[in-house]
């Protein structure tokens, strides 16, 4: 067991350090950091100084190192486009990404574990082909075509909700959160069933089949025929045992959620780190590309550390055969 | 592969068509009305955009024939359209129905270079790593499990980014197009490159291939003449739904402004520039090009499921 552990913590660093190394290229060798940071009319001497200041002369590794180093104490320099800290600017958009990602994966779980419940249990119902066929359409259609379907049918053509930006912000210091407005929630809304959508078709899906699996197996037969009613042994035997992948599932997806929240937030205007990714790659601002890059990378490897270990503590079968899923 | 497999009352020189026919393939093509409609749109759309030219009402991009006194036209069946433009024209006077058609056609070609360039990527890495196996195994699997951990969307949008600031901001559409092409086959070629190395695995040690090697055949005669149309069979699939993922992905960066400009617009650039105009209420430039974008990729993905219930019955 605890050999597990350090051996998944150990291939997680590993993949970090990968990440960096990526991101530390980007920035030390896809265009010129000195160019980038100062004027036109700054001469060959200056430029010389500032390169020396930066440290761009010592040896690759030692500045590899530096670059982690200072990654690790979240310090990722000064935004080519803003001249502001790269920090602050992500600290600044942290709150409206999270807040986003929490609502969509809420709106995932609560519309997705009943559909697929119902259409484990009812496989040839009318409303199971209904909800079949509204995962089709949420596997097929592209984020931003959905996005600007909610935004044609509810603002512009109903006169409901609110389609642009993040209104009704209420600033606490330390964090921005749009829960406290009826504002926050209006525009709220419909970036998260945007972004939710696809990950809602996937969890139902899951449960589904899950349920269908779990429904043939002889415990529930056994259930039954001790006399249990149907609701007991569809909600207290057969749904507690599918929730374990959906859990992971739904742990792996938050990751996902958060990269995908680049194509929402740019169809609502939605002030979080992934328009400012996008915005960065268009105007090639390299610091802002390699701290968001290292910030998603930390995160995913996080959460799939910390899924594989729950995994293990929550199911025994894994720790028996000492091989991990 | 079991696609051209012969049912076994065929003759033994029966046609290729006569095997196609005769196979579960078709069969089990026949049994879907879903599967029918799914390929009827798909070919519809393909043969739409191979015929772009021929039949579309208006060349889009010749700057001559635009006016802007045509402009934010309403489709053809509305009261203040024309039939000149059947599906309405954008505020520059371009007509939708004819950019759709170019569009799509870009789009295509794009989803299907890029779909091709991951499938080459993807089985030759898959190839080596599974026939030797050792180094070159561990560190392309490597490279493929850090990378699985990002989603496509966000490599492409790096590889974006890095040519962006190598080539600078002014690039070509040609430059773009490529630049596309290569961020979709980087960012989708480990699926093949795992499915082949398992694959791969299972074939390296029969007897075939050794018989092959005994012989004195080249490595590269053995893996590509030999293992490769052995292992083709579930790349089929995996390129089908990957197709649907490439066009997405293609159409994603294009409406996000990195993708293809407006002046040889992909059906992503079209939305982009629609979406723009939703909210003065011309529905038609953006609900139009949505609406075949949805189409394609449905079909697609309807057309990729059917191979994968059909080509693997275990994955049913």
């Amino acid at each position: 067991m605890l050999a597990f552990i350090l051996r998944r913590i150990i291939q997680a660093i590993g993949v970090l350090l990968t990440v960096s190394l990526i991101a530390f290229s980007l920035f030390r060798f896809v265009g010129d950091p000195v160019n980038q940071m100062v004027g036109q009319d700054t001469t060959p001497e200056q430029r010389a100084e500032i390169r020396q200041q930066l440290g761009l002369n010592d040896p690759v590794v030692v500045q590899f190192a530096r670059f982690v180093g200072r990654a690790a104490r979240f310090d990722f320099g000064i935004s080519y486009q803003n001249k502001q800290s790269v920090a602050k600017l992500i600290a600044e958009r942290f709150p409206a990404t999270m807040e986003l990602a929490f609502v969509s994966a809420l709106f995932a779980l609560l519309a997705g574990i009943p559909m697929g419940v119902y259409s484990g249990l009812r496989p040839h119902s009318w409303l199971t082909k209904l909800f079949q066929t509204v995962s089709l359409l949420g596997i097929s259609l592209p984020t931003f075509l959905i996005g600007i379907i909610l935004i044609f049918v509810f603002p512009v053509s109903l006169g409901l909700l609110k389609s642009f930006g993040r209104q009704g912000v209420v600033d606490l210091g330390w964090w921005t959160t749009g829960f406290l407005t009826r504002e926050g929630w209006a525009s709220l809304i419909l970036p998260s069933i945007t972004l939710g959508l696809f990950q809602m078709t996937l969890i139902m899906r899951l449960v589904r089949s899950e349920m269908m699996e779990v429904l043939r197996t002889d415990y529930i037969k056994f259930a039954r025929a001790r006399g249990l009613t149907n609701r007991a042994v569809h909600f207290g035997h057969a749904l507690k045992n599918t929730m374990i992948p959906v859990i992971t599932i739904t742990g792996l997806q938050i990751g996902s959620i958060i990269a995908f929240a680049i194509i929402t937030e740019t169809v609502f205007q939605w002030p979080g780190m992934g328009l400012m990714f996008l915005q960065a790659v268009q105007s090639v601002d390299i610091p802002i590309m390699a701290a968001y890059l290292l910030l998603v990378a930390t995160l995913f490897v996080a959460i799939n550390l910390i899924v594989d270990l729950l995994y293990v503590a929550v199911d025994p079968r894994i720790r028996i055969a000492g091989r991990p899923a | 592969m079991a696609m051209s497999e012969p049912a076994p009352h065929a003759e033994a020189r029966a046609s290729a068509f006569r095997r196609f026919f005769d196979s579960d393939l078709w069969f089990s093509f026949t049994r879907s009305w879903v599967t029918m409609l799914a390929a009827l749109v798909a070919l519809v759309l393909v043969l739409a955009a191979i015929l772009a030219p021929l039949i579309a009402t208006n060349d889009p991009f010749d700057p001559a024939t635009l006016s802007l006194l045509d402009g934010s036209k309403p489709p053809a069946w509305a009261a203040e359209g024309e039939w000149r433009f059947p599906l309405g024209t954008d505020q520059q006077g371009r007509c939708v129905y004819s950019s759709i058609l170019y569009g799509l056609r870009i789009s295509i070609i794009v989803g299907f270079l890029g779909v091709l360039l991951a499938a080459t990527i993807g089985i030759t890495l898959g190839l080596i790593a599974g026939y030797f196996g050792g180094t070159a195994d561990s560190i392309i699997m490597r490279i493929a499990d850090v990378q699985l951990t990002f989603p496509a969307i966000l490599i492409a949008l790096l590889i974006d980014g890095t040519t962006r600031a190598l080539f600078g901001n002014q690039r070509s559409e040609t430059t773009i197009f490529w630049v596309l092409v290569i961020s979709i086959g980087l960012s989708f070629w480990v699926q093949y490159a795992r499915t082949v190395r398992g694959s791969t695995l299972v074939e390296r040690n029969k007897e075939y291939v050794q018989a092959a090697r005994l012989i004195g055949l080249s490595r590269p005669t053995i893996l590509f003449r030999h293992v490769l149309p052995n292992v083709t069979g579930p790349v089929l699939v995996i390129a089908t739904i990957n197709l649907a993922l490439a066009i997405i992905t293609e159409a994603t960066l294009s409406f996000l402004g990195v993708g293809l400009p407006p002046t040889q617009p992909s059906l992503g650039t079209l939305i982009q520039i629609g979406n723009e105009f939703l909210f003065s209420g011309e529905w038609w430039v953006v609900i139009f090009p949505g609406a075949v974008l949805a189409g394609l990729v449905l079909s697609v993905n309807l057309l990729g499921d059917w191979l994968r219930d059909a080509l693997n019955p275990r994955l049913r």
